[in-house]
């Protein structure tokens, strides 16, 4: 079992080595760093704009550049929160509340160095989980049918729209908002074209590059525009500051590990996005130390940790991803998204399917990362330096980039004017504080539920039972009705003391509140 | 829901904002169930493509309710700032993604992409005219060399689509 591993591993960094493979791996780290460093943009945006570069290459380098651009952005996104109090990629908002005082102080350099080393071991950390579960999770989920597929799915969506940030409520209505623009198009069973009110172009489904660059590039800029007001840094950082001193070093290495930690259990859970991972990772850091005063201040704790357990949390979520099929963010949605659109079904026959691609995935995460640690250190003055980007020069740029981006994937200006209704609609979504990142998992995931749904009750002979007597099946349903009896417990339980609340419920205003904070001082 | 937009933005201090998402939830809820209702059901033996939209849509209906009814429970703990994107950098986006659409088809890639960057950078309040017109003209030198040339995009440069 270890041996094949080891071996497949191996074999999987051949591939990644590969001239084309590694070269399109460093343009999806580069240009992920890029997008991320600038203001308003982050990872879902960076892999939607090259999403339709990536439809005619081969599936292989096709996903290396993708996850590349991922988490290039999310070493990019750290920099503008430390250093400009920019929490452009959410996960990061919560890196700003003590990177950026670090900045203040003339730290800021310290606090990106120790950013990298945190997010470089917790993401080998994640990388070595995901090496030795996912062929364990594989054999359990090969005798997954039909009916365990749609459970767990239901168990990703109800996790998704729940467990994401804001109101529960209002997460499922996301979902299911998701749910039904993934029904437009033509049903696959019955050829039915449903929901396309007369426009034949829709028939082909929403584009998926027009619906998240709609909901994540066009509707965040016509919130921006006019209010976020970057104040143009005068901070140099070099490399020489970047090197934390030898206590800095000490104070935060158990932080660290223990970031690392929350990461890796969260990503474990389908649906629970990375931004509430972070956000825990820096209630917990602020509770167990001896100086929690000092947190909000500067404390290098707060910045090791967080950053530590975004890392180590995305990494570990591509476990699901790829093996069962369950997206568990709005990245990963996108991502999964990507492996379908070329042809690849992510699910338990994919690293039997597919090794190659599977663990030139994994082998491709090591090279990338150290990528990113060898890019940083010579471009941190000039990423330092797009930072101060005006976003009024920026913005403009950046819709050109969008329109053409969305044209190109299938060379049609009605997927455009899809991303502009869509924009639209994410704007006021937005607006009436709807958590977004639902939607897009709901989409991708719609027509798999579906399908899934339909093939078990043709099994079961339309016995809906068959959810609960299959085993398997039944613990997912077991756990999906937790969550949300759970949901309907703490809602009460909030409302019969509103002061106190739950655990859950103050964690949420907390979040809120820190949120609403960091966007009063960006405008 | 134009009409309830309006609402939502002229009466926030009357109206907790959680009583509008619920609206727009429950709207939308009953528009998916009124359609869904034109495709077949089918049985539970044989589902049919009306079938799971429908239940999606009644979800939508129920949850659109349920946001409604707690509004006011949720609107004190959340916060009732309702951040409204600004008038005139919004109208200039959207005018100048619908001019890149128009223009687009009709006048081709270089009218279409110097209509975009130039109207929608007029939307920012610290944008000139001329800042705007130097960025369009950078972004159509962008559109010329790496879409047209290097990436040799299915998009004439002047004339129809």
């Amino acid at each position: 079992m270890l041996s094949t591993t080891l071996i497949d591993l191996w074999h999987g960094f051949e591939i990644a080595f590969e001239a084309q493979n590694l070269l399109w791996c460093f343009v999806g780290v580069l240009i992920g760093n890029l997008i991320g460093v600038l203001p308003g943009l982050g990872a879902i945006s960076a892999i939607s704009l090259l999403l339709p570069v990536t439809y005619t290459m081969h599936p292989i380098p096709a996903i290396l550049m993708l996850a590349g651009i991922f988490y290039g952005s999310q070493y990019g996104g750290a920099i503008g929160a430390i250093l400009l109090n920019l929490p452009c990629h959410p996960p990061h908002a919560v890196t700003c509340l003590d990177g950026y005082p670090m900045t203040l102080q003339g730290r800021g350099g310290a606090a990106l160095g120790i950013t990298m080393i945190a997010s470089f071991f917790a993401a080998s950390v994640g990388i070595l989980v995901m090496i030795f579960a996912s062929p364990l999770l594989v054999q359990v989920a090969f005798k997954f049918g039909p009916t365990e597929l749609f459970s767990i799915m239901m168990l990703g969506l109800i996790a998704g729209g729940t467990l994401s940030k804001g109101s529960p409520l209002k997460g499922i209505a996301m979902t299911a908002v998701g749910l039904l623009i993934g029904c437009v198009g033509t049903d696959t069973n019955t050829g039915v074209v449903r929901f396309t009110f007369g426009m034949y172009q829709l028939s082909e489904r929403v584009e998926l590059v027009a619906l998240a660059l709609g909901l994540y590039g066009v509707a965040e800029f016509l919130h921006n525009v006019n209010k976020l007001k970057i104040a143009g840094s005068s901070i140099r950082v070099r490399f020489r500051d970047m090197c934390p001193t030898k206590a800095e070093m000490k104070q935060s290495l158990l932080p660290l590990l223990r970031g690392t930690f929350v990461g890796t259990a969260f990503g474990a859970m389908p649906g629970t996005g990375p931004t509430i991972t972070t956000f825990i990772a820096y209630a917990l850091e602020k509770k167990i130390s001896k100086t929690p005063e000092r947190f909000g201040h500067g404390a290098i704790e707060g910045v090791a940790s967080p950053e530590a357990s975004s890392h180590s949390k995305t990494q570990v979520d591509f476990i699901p991803t790829m093996t069962l099929g369950i997206p568990g963010d709005a990245v990963m949605a996108l991502l999964l998204g990507a492996l379908l659109i070329q042809g690849i079904q992510p699910g338990p026959q994919l690293i039997t399917k597919h090794p190659d691609l599977f663990w030139a995935l994994i082998a491709s995460f090591w090279v990338g990362n150290i990528l990113l640690v060898i890019l940083n250190v010579p471009l941190i003055g000039l990423w330092v330096r797009m930072l101060a980007a005006p976003y009024r020069y920026l913005f403009p740029a950046a819709l050109f980039f969008i329109a053409i981006g969305v044209y190109s994937a299938n060379n049609s200006l009605f997927e455009v004017g899809e991303t502009i209704v869509i924009g639209v609609i994410g704007a006021l979504l937005i607006a009436l504080k709807f958590p977004v990142a639902p939607v897009l998992l709901g989409y991708v995931l719609g027509p798999l539920v579906e399908e899934n749904f339909r093939r078990s009750l043709l099994l079961s002979r339309g016995d809906l039972w068959t959810f609960v007597e299959r085993p398997v099946s039944a613990v997912f349903v077991g756990i999906c009705a937790a969550l949300l009896i759970g949901q309907v417990w703490f809602w009460l339980r909030g409302k019969q003391k509103p002061k106190s609340g739950t655990y859950r419920s103050d964690q949420a205003i907390k979040i809120t509140k820190e949120e609403n904070s960091l966007r009063v001082e960006n405008v | 829901m134009t009409e309830l937009k309006r609402r939502s933005t002229t009466s926030i201090g009357l109206w907790p904002k959680d009583y509008f998402a619920g609206m727009l939830m429950l709207l939308v809820g009953l528009g998916a169930v009124y359609q869904s209702k034109s495709y077949e059901l089918g049985s539970l033996n044989n589902v049919g493509p009306g079938f799971f939209p429908s239940i999606v849509a009644w979800l939508l209906v129920v949850v659109g309710i349920a946001i409604t009814l707690t509004a006011r429970s949720n609107g004190s703990s959340e916060g009732d700032t309702l951040s409204i994107p600004d008038l005139r950098g919004s109208i200039a986006i959207l005018a100048g993604l619908i001019a890149f659409v128009v223009l687009g088809e009709y006048a081709g890639l270089l009218p279409a992409t110097f209509a975009l960057v130039f109207i929608s950078a007029l939307g920012d309040r610290e944008n000139s005219i001329v800042s705007a017109l130097i960025l369009a003209a950078c972004m159509c030198v962008v559109a010329v060399v790496v879409f047209s040339w290097a990436l040799k995009m299915h998009f004439p440069l002047f004339g129809g689509n």
